[in-house]
């Protein structure tokens, strides 16, 4: 590791003033980056540590939708009786991130920012129709993951929270790529308010919604339906735990699982 | 175990280092720290091959912290790293053997050789300068794969070794192989590769050198398997120094698997720089570096056959298998996919001919030597999946094609040079069919069908040559060392014992069971004998642990000195009852006159060898202190019959393992729970490397693709099912435990008892061949492929 400069914000004004002031990182969780620190694949000169500040915590229920704060811990959102209540499946998809160390520490917001393409709680954004709070707008799902670790935010904008509408029905089936254990596919399946959504994670560059599947299943919500499916493999990834064809094929097969899952 | 062996032996006895483990205090080598201690780093290639046109270290020697850096040209008087075995090819001639120095000569030749050390304050501060060290090179094509690597027009990698070919060597009568091919009425063939793996012992390589001006002397802590091999290959063949000039200490050692044998770069550098910058030096490598720089597994590429009679009676087999030696030589490379494979190609079968030819080349990757099992897993895996393709070829069920070729003679001469002294290879393979419960198969099978999941059953019976190794056959074999053990035990003068023993345990559990037999035998509380190993400046000598040796060898080498303490015991017992020595019986702990009630207690005669007032000086040294070394007569054979049970989920190809169970025969067994746990963490290690684990070089760049967990996989426990497990005895005969070994068995059955599970299960879509790892797309793709 590099040496570096660490601030302990206090709050997301203050947050943003030293990220501006510092030039440096945001840490969250700091589960991709401080490893990406200790390989020297990342430099930043200084990091500002985001959990201190109180505003970014928590578990809420607002109307129709579940509203988490950017620095809820994976285990926090997993246990949290608010949302396995009102979307059992982001309970059991965080539960499902990485490990019990990983979970302890890494963050709802921390995902989103770094927007892995093999992460997991971009599928349930994506797929849930969620907006994304910053410290300056609101970002709906659709228009948040841009490409590979890229997204909307800009320079100095911080995720505050994330909502969540409460779909009539969801799952997240995950297909684990053997030795990462992160997704080598993850299909995320929702019965939302605007019609059945479902994001794919791992598949691609970044999580994308799988158009033909969402049609599929808003005339029939079945496994068959899913599986009738035929995904396209251009522009899927192919590496050497999967090929882009493989990829292909798994993708319905995920949806449907995910839709039995969803009841 | 034998119904004569005192109490505490055979007992499950709980494990006495685990306190000290399961509680943080176990000492490591990156545990300990010396007064001025430095940091090395050691600059590695990022390339495959690439000549190293020039090296200058201005800018990083002016770095903050910087105490030195060396680099190869430094590095004069220092020999190559000598490699301990000698092949003698087809051609009568030694094999190539290039140098391997201690820091690269002008070329590197894969990614992660070492360039530079670099030594500084901190480890951070070493990084840094590293990264600073401005090299030249000149890139040159790259080679990876052992096939490749022979074919005309390959990159050439060392001038010593023209066509990157270590050797051709070959066991066997080949005319009588070709005679019986040519009569038999089946012949069953296969293509088999047996993949790559990367050891990833749980800590990964440290060493911490320092050199005492007063002395003129150095010590060395390593993360090593056999400190004792490791001063002797650095000091006569590198560095040369006296033995006494280099103490080799290997303290908790964090597993090794075979990768922590060899004699590497890095230590050697480290001790031959600690004089230069008279400050000690540490080294821990991290698991990137570990990934790149530990000497790998297998990676075999094989052609086989077996030729049957009609009745699937085996008339002879013929074996063509090019091994992988890696960039250089590693200490015991050379022999692993001979003398450790060759060797058991008869497996449990009473096969009368075989012929096998072995090519071994040179390629850009890391060097390739023993890993659990070594040579017995790729030889267990060839035999058990030929003969798991006869029985489908010759439609016999799988138990029944192994019992018509069961070898049930003993001592039984293979054809392949090994005479094996005992076995019961019925009552291991009837031992696994109930324990399996083979009988309710059919209806798992068909419960499987139900779910839509193909579920496929596999055996392995296996056997692997333990016990390393009687010195003079492993000499006429080519061995440049010995290969007997060492042991001392010295009684203390209250009665308590400490042993010294060559034998190092990372993670074996030596210092329990070895415990328990002098316990056992002395009659004595366990709690009062300590075991100490891996020092050269403690421990008289040692050879080391691997190849499943410690318990026979090593711990026969302490029941001789046993012997020696009982038999002098008994003279000074004599002296002290006043009978003749003839007359002294040792039982329970206590020295008895023959058929009386007058007796010594053991911890009486031992305060009368240290405090000899009523003594016979005149015939009998004080002191109650004795060293023995134990030279095998033979290798041991352990055995037994592995079933795997496997369920595949077509759509995705994931293959999960319902159920393992082993069934095997290690001989007498001291501590059950540690042998139960020894087969757990084999089996493991099996199932890891038929399903999951798979290093991978890119064919053009020589880099490597699984340099990291996120792409090399590991078993973990959510990929195994609760093994079954049993044992079965047939004692050995040539060493007085009766004991075989039992620590690579798990590696050596599970992968072929898997992946003949995986092709039974796939035999159902027409699926003919899938290599290791099974992992979920290549399944996926091999059913697709019969699909077309």
């Amino acid at each position: 590791m590099y040496s570096f400069e660490m601030h302990k914000a206090t709050s997301v004004a203050n947050a943003a003033a030293l990220l501006a002031q510092s030039g440096g990182k945001a840490l969250a969780g700091g589960q991709s980056l401080i490893a990406a620190m200790k390989l020297r694949l990342a430099q930043p000169g200084a990091l500002v540590d985001l959990s201190g500040i109180a505003e970014l915590k928590g578990i809420r229920k607002e109307g129709d939708a579940v509203v988490i704060g950017a620095m809820t811990r994976h285990a926090e959102v997993a246990s949290s009786k608010v949302v396995t209540d009102a979307i059992p499946a982001l309970a059991a998809l965080a539960e499902g991130i990485g490990d019990r160390q990983v979970r302890n520490m890494g963050t709802l917001g921390g995902a989103l920012a770094n927007n892995d393409p093999a992460a997991c709680y971009p599928a349930a954004v994506l797929a849930l129709n969620g907006t994304v709070h910053t410290n300056k707008r609101q970002i709906a799902a659709d228009a948040f993951f841009k490409g590979m670790y890229e997204t909307a935010l800009e320079e100095g904008e911080l995720i505050t929270s994330v909502s969540f509408p409460i779909p009539k029905k969801a799952a997240y089936i995950k297909f684990v790529q053997p030795a990462s254990r992160f997704a080598l596919v993850g299909v995320f399946v929702a019965q939302t308010a605007g019609g059945v959504r479902v994001a794919v994670t791992g598949g691609a560059s970044s999580v994308f919604r799988a158009k033909a599947l969402e049609d599929a299943l808003g005339k029939a919500f079945t496994n068959d339906a899913a599986r009738a499916v035929k995904m396209d493999a251009a522009g899927l990834n192919s590496d050497l735990h999967g090929s882009a064809a493989y990829r292909a094929h798994l993708i319905p097969v995920l949806a449907g699982r995910a839709v039995m899952a969803a009841g | 175990m034998g119904a004569t062996e005192p109490g505490v032996i055979g007992q499950s006895v709980r494990r006495k280092e685990d306190l000290r483990f399961i509680t943080g205090a176990g000492q490591y080598t990156d545990d300990i720290n010396m007064a001025r201690q430095t940091a090395g780093v050691f600059l590695r290639s990022p390339h495959a091959h690439a000549n190293i046109r020039s090296i200058d270290l201005t800018k990083a020697k002016a770095a903050p912290g910087v105490v030195a850096i060396f680099t190869g040209a430094d590095l004069t008087g220092v020999n190559g790293l000598p490699c301990g075995w000698l092949i003698t090819g087809t051609d009568g001639k030694p094999m190539n053997e290039p140098p391997h120095p201690v820091l690269a000569q002008g070329k590197v030749r894969y990614v992660g050789d070492q360039v530079a050390l670099v030594i500084a304050e901190t480890q951070n501060q070493a990084k840094d300068a590293a990264e600073l060290i401005d090299v030249d090179y000149e890139v040159l094509p790259a080679v990876v794969n052992c096939v490749d690597a022979l074919k005309a027009g390959a990159p050439e990698i060392h001038e010593q070794a023209p066509g990157n070919k270590c050797y051709l060597w070959a066991l066997g009568d080949k005319a009588a192989v070709d005679a019986a091919f040519a009569k038999a009425a089946h012949v069953s063939k296969l293509d088999i590769i047996n993949n790559r793996l990367v050891p990833n012992a749980i800590e990964p390589r440290c060493a911490l050198a320092s050199y005492d001006r007063a002395a003129d002397a150095y010590t060395l802590y390593v993360s090593n398997q056999n400190p004792h091999v490791e001063r002797l290959l650095m000091t006569a063949f590198v560095l040369g120094l006296p033995e006494t000039k280099v103490r080799v200490i290997a303290p908790d050692v964090g597993g090794g698997f075979g990768s922590k044998i060899y004699l590497y770069g890095e230590e050697t550098a480290m001790v031959w720089a600690s004089k230069r910058v008279n400050r000690p030096i540490k080294w821990a490598a991290d698991r990137s570096e570990a990934f790149v720089s530990d000497a790998h597994g297998r990676d075999h590429v094989t052609h086989a056959e077996l030729a049957m009679d009609k009745d699937g009676k085996f008339l002879a087999m013929r074996v063509m298998t090019n091994a992988n030696m890696g960039a250089y030589l590693s200490t015991f490379a050379s022999c692993i996919p001979t003398i450790l494979y060759a060797t058991l190609l008869a497996g449990q079968y009473t096969t009368p001919a075989i012929y096998v030819e072995v090519t071994a080349s040179f390629t850009n990757t890391a060097p390739v030597d023993a890993y659990r099992g070594a040579g017995r897993p790729e030889a267990t895996f060839v035999v058990e999946r030929l003969v798991h393709q006869a029985a489908v070829d010759m439609k016999l069920p799988q138990d029944e094609i192994r019992r018509r070729n069961f070898i049930r003679t003993f001592p039984y001469a293979t054809p392949v040079a090994l005479t094996y002294d005992i076995g019961n290879y019925d009552a291991t393979l009837d031992g696994a069919n109930e324990l399996a419960d083979v009988k309710g198969y059919a209806a798992r099978k068909a419960d499987s069908t139900r779910r839509g999941k193909l579920r496929g059953i596999g055996y392995a019976s296996y056997i692997e040559a333990c016990g390393l190794a009687p010195s003079n056959v492993a000499g006429a074999l080519g061995a440049r060392a010995g290969l007997f053990e060492a042991g001392e035990v010295r009684v203390n003068p209250t009665g308590s014992v400490t042993v010294f023993t060559g034998s190092h345990s990372h993670g074996q559990g030596h210092e329990t069971t070895f415990a328990q037999i002098v316990a056992g035998r002395l009659g004595i509380d366990i709690a009062n004998v300590d075991v100490v190993h891996g020092d050269t400046g403690r421990v008289p000598f040692g050879m080391g642990t691997y190849g499943s040796r410690s318990l026979s060898v090593g711990g026969t080498a302490i029941v001789k000195a046993l012997d020696k303490v009982i038999a002098k015991g008994k003279k000074i017992a004599a002296h002290l009852l006043e009978a003749a020595e003839g007359d002294i019986e040792f039982k329970d702990g206590k020295f008895t006159v023959a058929g009386t009630d007058r007796s010594k207690a053991f911890a009486e005669v031992s305060l009368a060898a240290y405090v000899p007032h009523n003594y016979p000086l005149d015939k009998l040294e004080p002191g109650l202190d004795e060293t023995a070394f134990y030279d095998p007569t033979n290798f041991t054979y352990p055995a037994g019959t592995h079933i795997a049970e496997v369920e595949i989920d077509p759509d995705t190809g994931v293959v999960t393992v319902a159920a393992f169970t082993a069934v095997d025969d290690f001989g007498n067994i001291i501590n059950p729970m540690i042998v139960e746990g020894q087969v757990h963490g084999g089996v493991a290690q099996g199932i890891g490397q038929a399903l999951l684990e798979h290093c991978v070089y890119d064919p053009e760049s020589g880099q490597l693709l699984t340099g990291s967990y996120m792409d090399y996989a590991m078993p973990r426990a959510d990929d195994l099912p609760s093994f079954k497990v049993g044992t079965r005895v047939t004692p050995c005969t040539h060493n007085p435990l009766g004991a075989k070994g039992c620590g690579e068995a798990g590696a050596i059955g599970a992968p072929a008892a898997i992946m003949n599970a995986v092709h039974d299960a796939l035999s159902a879509v027409g699926v003919t061949r899938i290599d290791m790892p099974a992992s979920p797309h290549r399944v996926w793709k091999a059913i697709q492929s019969a699909k077309a």
